[in-house]
């Protein structure tokens, strides 16, 4: 007993936060980073949607609403999605894996220490004269060397946010990798672990090309060099195919990891083993191998070779043979089991379907001479929210359900857990579904105002917007009730749950497997 | 023109037996309902490619309409039938390699199937060559400048929807932000080659009725194509976010006979004609403020309708030590511009006597009161 609160031991305060080396403790200060970025990054999307409520200009002027559309991306990708799923890892891999934490604990503080800073970094660019970035969170060349210092403080925010994000990969893989628990073959490891580290993978071979892009942006703002500037011998889109060969396998590090989540939670709630295990990994090794050669899918209006173009579409239609796989693996994990639909479920299942949604649309833009149609329309807006709302955000609040009763040892209150994703679900289709009509008939993206034929639909997406961001504080008030007490949960919390992280105590012990468990 | 009635009514021109019977089902689908305002597709299409493009576009959405359905169909079916509360016992399978071949196989041909009729749209797409005419359109922050090449005529397009009206204090017109002051003027039945590029950041000219779509990109000349069926205005946007007015800068493609089209082209040169004989002319203060004013216009963007700028992000005229200061620096940031920001080099843009107007204009209006007055004559001098 006594030995145990040894165990439990760690300063109390402010210094056990900033000098934290545990994961539990750091994979929470992820989440709340994560949390805190989502707010931020939710007000400025409804900046956004207030000023296309109508046609005319009646909120912000375009240079602050240009700004609006640009920090919101980069927030909610660099600031929210990918710091929250690392922050998932952090409490999981360790506990799913059998290991007594991450491989490189002070590293771990760091990578996440770096994040603060990042953030405020990317929100004082505001505060620079002309104010924050304005040219598009792909901040394409020469509009942005025409930016004034906020975008400095945005190059350096997105290298600072790529550090994290290197040194937390070495990190999953390094635990991954070295700290299984015995008999924790690799193809027995749970799929969000798969998930992760080919996404940490993907992280170490992605990141660095984004800081060699936004670096050869800085000299040549700077420096006099000519990259990207034509008069000087460059080429403006040599920018845009090192940006997206970093962009499109992050698209990947949004939403491997959520398929991770999908594949713990559906298992579970349906009673019944992962249907199609060895192809549900490969599946996602081949996704990684083919994010790194589709990137010019992302322009094909920048007037590349016929025999360019022909190749990024067929490379990028490939792409829907392994997620079709996955998506059928999951329905037949569902096939024939004996499904409940706690909230998690509920989320899982509104992931796939949303997920699948996007990933339909992404297969027509896959297609270049349509996209030539669909390029930088509402239709790739509607897209990509499709694929990073549905997809990703979704498995992250399914995640958060699944795994609370486990963090705080108290169940969530189910009943409104349900509203909270009911009203969510039908708040983001209001939202978005309407903007694939926008884009089809003609509306170009990251326009302030617009022509009269596009204002009904976007008043109906406006409206979902306000509806979504505001139920948020359902979520917000059951997050911390579940925080505070309610009804204990068990050391299995779900009926149909299986894994290492389950048999150990809720709420989950500060130390865990500080004796390593034996896999079958 | 019964064609054409008919073009109009189906929306599409249909080619292969699997695009018609999909046409059909779109007709069965959607011909019934009345969507009032909201558009649900593309517009109506008034090319051959724009055609195929629509006809490709609908092949795709209703592949991907029945894989959707059909998939979730299990799904749902799984979701109403194999609960627990319906004491369904779970089943312990968890792997079957004949399905898994299955299902990777049928996507695939499936896919096969797509990038077939794909491949050969984007043939004819890229194909340039024997062009009739040849149009070089420039991307400028923010406004388009068209070069006939074939006939010497050369100008610049701007929005032409009234400030009052973007800031709610006029009602919207029926071609709000889709209107523009000089329109391109194209032949029917034509095949026109657009040569495209920029002065200063991305831009991309899209007009969504013919079907093209290209990056404009500074230093790089992209080519496309465009053969337009019927007579028309047709309206589109820049497509590439090129900065604080990029939703500002439509296109405007007016489609005309061959004759109206060549009457088009004389007067066009006739103007030109005129306004380079203006040139020697000396103008009283009077007339460059009235002709200045107007062409302010093209400054108010940046500059501000009062000319007080945004304060870090684009400089004022009120009180700027350009606008007060030596006139000759005055001219030379008006015809050069200022590399590595949005003010622009006017030299090709405006002409001598546009220049002397807006000088003049912006040292004696906008709360300066130099006095002096500009000559086409001084700007001749400063140019290089």
């Amino acid at each position: 007993m006594s030995e145990a609160a040894h165990h439990e031991e760690h300063p109390t305060g402010i210094s056990r936060w900033l000098f934290t080396t545990n994961h539990k403790d750091i994979g929470t200060l992820y989440l709340w980073f994560a949390f805190i970025m989502a707010v931020i990054g939710g007000l400025m999307s409804l900046v956004i949607r207030s000023e296309l409520w109508a046609p005319g200009l009646q909120m912000v002027d375009p240079h602050f609403f240009n700004q609006m559309t640009t920090v919101h991306a980069l927030i909610m990708i660099f600031g929210f999605v990918m710091p929250a799923f690392v922050g998932l890892a952090n409490w999981q891999i360790p506990m799913m894996i059998g290991a007594p934490d991450m491989a490189l604990p002070r590293m771990n503080n760091w990578s996440f220490w770096i994040l603060p800073f990042a953030g405020s970094l990317l929100l004082l660019s505001f505060l620079a004269p002309g104010g924050g970035p304005s040219a598009g969170w792909t901040i394409y060349p020469p509009l942005s060397v025409q930016g004034g210092a906020g975008m400095d403080f945005t190059i350096l925010a997105i290298h600072m946010l790529g550090i994290s994000s290197i040194l937390g990969s070495i990190n999953i893989i390094a635990t991954i990798l070295n700290m299984r628990a015995p008999g924790m073959k690799l193809m027995k490891m749970p799929l969000f672990v798969w998930s992760w580290l080919i996404t940490a993978f993907l992280l170490i071979a992605a990141i660095p090309v984004l800081a060699g892009a936004v670096t050869m942006l800085l000299t040549d703002r700077h420096f006099g060099t000519h990259f990207f500037d034509a008069a000087g011998g460059g080429d403006p889109v040599m920018f845009q195919h090192v940006f997206w060969f970093f962009g499109h396998p992050e698209v990947y590090i949004l939403v491997l990891p959520a398929f991770g989540v999908f594949s713990q939670i559906i298992p579970t709630f349906a009673r019944k083993p992962l249907f199609g295990y060895t192809s549900m990994v490969f599946a996602t090794a081949t996704i990684a191998f083919l994010s790194f050669i589709v990137w010019a899918h992302h322009m094909y209006t920048v007037g590349m070779p016929l025999s360019g173009e022909l190749f990024f579409m067929y490379a990028t239609m490939l792409i829907a043979v392994p997620t079709g796989v996955k998506v059928f693996n999951w329905i037949s994990t569902m096939w024939r089991g004996a499904m409940t639909f706690e909230t998690p479920m509920l989320w899982a299942i509104a992931g796939v379907f949303t997920f699948t949604l996007g990933g339909l649309s992404g297969l027509m833009l896959s297609i270049t001479p349509a996209d030539f149609q669909y390029h930088d329309t509402y239709f790739v807006v509607a897209h990509f929210h499709y694929v990073i709302v549905g997809g990703s955000v979704f498995a992250l609040f399914g995640a958060v359900f699944y795994w609370l009763p486990k963090w705080t040892g108290n169940m969530y209150d189910e009943t409104l857990g349900k509203w909270h994703f009911w009203l969510t679900f039908i708040g983001f289709h209001v939202t978005f579904f309407p903007q694939h009509f926008l884009g089809l008939a003609g509306m170009p993206r990251r326009i302030p105002d617009y022509a009269l034929q596009f204002a009904e639909f976007n008043v109906i997406s406006s409206i979902g917007a306000f509806a979504t961001i505001a139920v948020q504080l359902i979520f917000f008030y059951l997050a911390f009730k579940a925080m505070r007490g309610g009804e204990k949960a068990t050391d299995q919390v779900w009926e149909g749950a299986e894994g290492l992280e389950w048999t150990v105590a809720s709420p989950a012990p500060y130390h865990t497997f500080a004796t390593p468990p034996q896999v079958r | 023109m019964s064609m054409n009635e008919k073009k109009s009514l189906t929306g599409v021109r249909f080619t292969g037996i699997a695009s018609r019977l999909f046409a059909a089902l779109v007709l069965i689908t959607f011909s019934g309902l009345a969507f009032a305002e909201y558009a649900l597709n593309f517009q109506r299409p008034v090319t051959a490619i724009a055609q195929e493009l629509y006809g490709l576009h609908m092949l795709i959405f209703w592949i991907c309409v029945v894989i959707f359905v059909i998939v979730f169909a299990f799904m749902f079916y799984s979701i109403f039938k194999h609960r627990k509360d319906k004491g369904f016992k779970p089943a312990t399978f968890h792997e079957s390699t004949t399905v898994e071949v299955v299902w990777t196989v049928i996507p695939f041909l499936i896919l096969v199937g797509m990038a077939v009729p794909s491949t050969a749209t984007l043939l004819k797409m890229e194909d340039t060559r024997d062009a009739d005419l040849t149009i070089k359109v420039t991307g400028y922050q923010w406004k388009w400048q068209y070069e006939y090449l074939d006939h010497d005529v050369n100008f610049f397009s701007n929005l032409s929807t009234p400030r009052e009206q973007i800031e709610n204090k006029a009602e919207k017109g029926e071609n709000y932000l889709l209107e523009v002051d000089n329109e391109v003027v194209i032949p029917v039945d034509k095949k026109v080659k657009l040569l495209v590029t920029a002065a200063d950041v991305l831009h991309a000219w899209w007009v969504p009725q013919l079907g093209v779509k290209k990056d404009a990109i500074p230093g790089f000349i992209n080519a496309m194509w465009t053969k337009v069926d019927e007579p028309g205005t047709y309206r589109g946007q820049c497509a590439e976010l090129c900065g604080k007015d990029h939703g500002y800068m439509p296109i405007v493609v007016n489609a005309v006979s061959e004759d109206e089209f060549n009457a088009w082209v004389k007067s066009k040169q006739a103007e030109q004609v005129a306004m380079a004989a203006e040139a020697g002319k000396t103008f009283t203060q009077a007339e460059l403020m009235e002709r200045g004013e107007k062409v302010y216009a093209q400054c108010v963007a940046c500059h501000g309708a009062t000319g007080a700028g945004i304060p870090n992000v684009f400089p004022a005229i009120t009180g700027s030590p350009i606008s007060t200061g030596p006139v000759d620096a005055h001219i030379d940031i008006v015809l050069n511009g200022k590399p590595g920001t949005a003010m622009q080099a006017f030299a090709a843009q405006l002409n001598d006597v546009d220049i002397a107007a807006v000088v003049t204009y912006e040292r004696n209006a906008l709360g300066n009161s130099v006095g002096d007055v500009v000559q086409p004559a001084d700007v001749k001098a400063r140019r290089k």
